[in-house]
């Protein structure tokens, strides 16, 4: 099968004043259609560089990203949700259909929907203010679907939330995804996260990152984030990817 | 929140309350300093030809709208007040613009600004009077070198604060500059720009005066001059006290626009 997004041997540098920082140090990495992809490493070890490359908003220093198409339609959900706080909820949502002049009754039917679909209907016309912070990650995430991109990048986002609201929420994240059929990138900090959601698993190395390791997820029961979670599977996983990680404190 | 409960009420009517105690302390302010001023200039405490007094206010008021065409000196001090307010509102936030969408030029221009800024006008009053002449141009010049500076700086120094983070959102959207200005830089900064028309309107009217009290023949700034020529404080006072008015009328307008665009959210 041929992968939607081929990523060969990227490099980042950053310069700075007082020198060089290598961020990414030849990332090889392949993404399929319809996977959820997660990217768990060190901290700083260039995760979100790598989103970012990918999505145009920094330079590589060297390598090849190939997309399958031209046409193929980028979402990035950033860590905070950013949402405008003089925008009501739906004029929140809308932000990226205007930006693409893609804005049409049709259109903003869809974002309505959507909205419902993920119980904030009643906070269509409200201020970001007076949401929660999952429903604000929530409608951040609306506002990525809503110019109904190919893939979906994820930078943790989950990582302000408590605990329960999380696990709610990632929960949500994972059936609004494969509902909608989309392809995704998920970067996390949280292993446990990274296991229950998605189809692979890509560990990095430490600065500057490469791909040290890819793992199927596969489980014989394979469900629900939730339900994953509590698999023999989940817990073999979550044991090899630690040692990978190689944290000492 | 459709049942009023006794609490909401409650809640309300404090709300109420205070609002009525703040107008009726201000009231009580300048009605007590005023009956001070009377009964002090009256019983002879203040030497009321030095001072004035309200009631001489009232009359030198009265007779300037009689004998002396007031509302002339009124409108022409207005006047010049809005064309330097709206010059210095427009050009302001465009140079401003302008700094934004070129960084470049915004660190070279940096230094310039903040010396402009600060530098005495008063002290090139002379000086404007010999390149443009002693007419109206001269005050609204002198007006506009008063307003104009501070509205770039400050209307500038909020486009900056733009958190960085709405800009890479933006960015992942694929906006272009001129998006990211129209749909974040402006309606982001809609507080901070109102807040600068507030406080030019006010550097307008003090620019407005200055130069009026340099060159001019008509409006208020004139008759303080003319007033402290002849020694007739009543004169001074009464154009002040006149002046005090306008500056705030003026902010009532910009309040109300305000409350009509502005938001809370
Ligand atoms: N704009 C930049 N300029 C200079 N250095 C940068 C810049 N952005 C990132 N870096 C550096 O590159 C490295 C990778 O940063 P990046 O944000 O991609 O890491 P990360 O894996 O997302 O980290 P975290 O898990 O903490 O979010 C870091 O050492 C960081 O200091
Ligand atoms: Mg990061």
């Amino acid at each position: 099968m041929k992968p939607l997004l081929s990523i060969r041997k990227l490099k980042k540098n950053y310069q700075d004043l007082d020198g060089e920082v290598e961020a990414l140090g030849g990332i090889d990495l392949d993404v399929y259609e319809g996977e959820i992809l997660s990217i768990v490493g060190p901290s700083g070890c260039g995760k979100t560089s790598l989103l970012s490359i990918l999505s145009n908003l920094e330079n590589k220093s060297d390598g090849n990203v190939k997309f399958q198409n031209e046409t193929i339609k980028i979402g990035y959900m950033l860590q905070k949700d950013a949402l405008f706080p003089w925008r009501t909820i739906l004029e929140n949502c809308l932000l990226g259909l205007e930006i693409q002049h893609s804005l049409t009754e049709e259109s903003k039917k869809r974002v309505i929907e959507l909205l419902k679909t993920y119980g904030l209907s009643e906070f269509m016309d409200k201020y970001p203010s007076s949401l929660s912070g999952g429903m604000r990650q929530r409608v951040a995430l609306i506002r990525t679907l809503a110019i109904d991109p190919d893939i979906l990048f994820l930078d943790e986002p989950f990582s302000a939330l408590d605990y329960i609201t999380r696990i709610y929420l990632s929960e949500d994240v994972y059936n609004i995804i494969k509902k909608e059929g989309k392809t995704a990138i998920l970067v996390t900090h949280d292993l446990a996260e990274s296991i229950s959601l998605s189809d692979r698993v890509a560990v990095l190395s430490k600065r500057p990152a490469v791909v040290k390791k890819i793992y199927n997820i596969e489980m014989k029961n394979k469900s629900t984030p939730m339900e994953n979670r509590k698999t023999k599977e989940f817990n073999e996983y979550y044991d090899k990817i630690w040692r990978d990680l190689d944290v000492h404190l | 929140m459709s049942t009023c409960s006794i609490e909401h009420k409650n809640f309300l009517k404090k709300r109420r309350n205070k609002k009525i105690l703040v107008h009726v302390m201000q009231f009580l302010i300048i009605f007590c300093f005023l009956v001070l001023w009377e009964i002090a200039s009256k019983t002879g405490m203040i030497n009321s030809f030095l001072s004035s007094s309200p009631s001489r206010v009232v009359r030198t008021f009265l007779s300037l709208l009689e004998q002396n065409n007031l509302w002339n000196h009124v409108y022409i001090t207005v006047y010049e007040t809005l064309i330097s307010f709206f010059i210095a509102s427009l050009l302001g936030f465009v140079i401003a613009t302008l700094l934004w969408w070129f960084k470049t030029l915004a660190k070279i221009f940096d230094p310039y600004l903040t010396v402009l800024n600060s530098l005495p006008k008063v002290a090139l009053g002379p000086l404007i009077i010999i390149w443009i002449g002693a007419n109206m141009n001269s005050i609204i010049f002198m007006a506009l070198m008063i307003s104009l500076f501070i509205t770039i700086i400050n209307i500038y120094s909020g486009f900056q604060q733009i958190d960085y983070y709405y800009t890479t959102l933006l960015k992942t959207l694929n906006a272009s500059k001129r998006q990211i200005f129209v749909k974040l830089v402006v309606p982001g900064n809609k507080n901070n720009i109102i807040n600068c028309l507030k406080v030019n309107i006010s550097m307008s009217l003090i620019g407005v005066i200055m130069g009026e009290l340099l060159v001019s023949k008509e409006g208020l700034g004139y008759l303080i001059m003319y007033g402290s020529q002849v020694f007739n404080i009543n004169l001074v006072i009464t154009s002040v006290v006149l002046l005090g008015i306008i500056s705030y009328l003026m902010y009532l307008i910009v309040s109300l626009i305000e409350k009509k665009i502005v938001k809370n959210y």
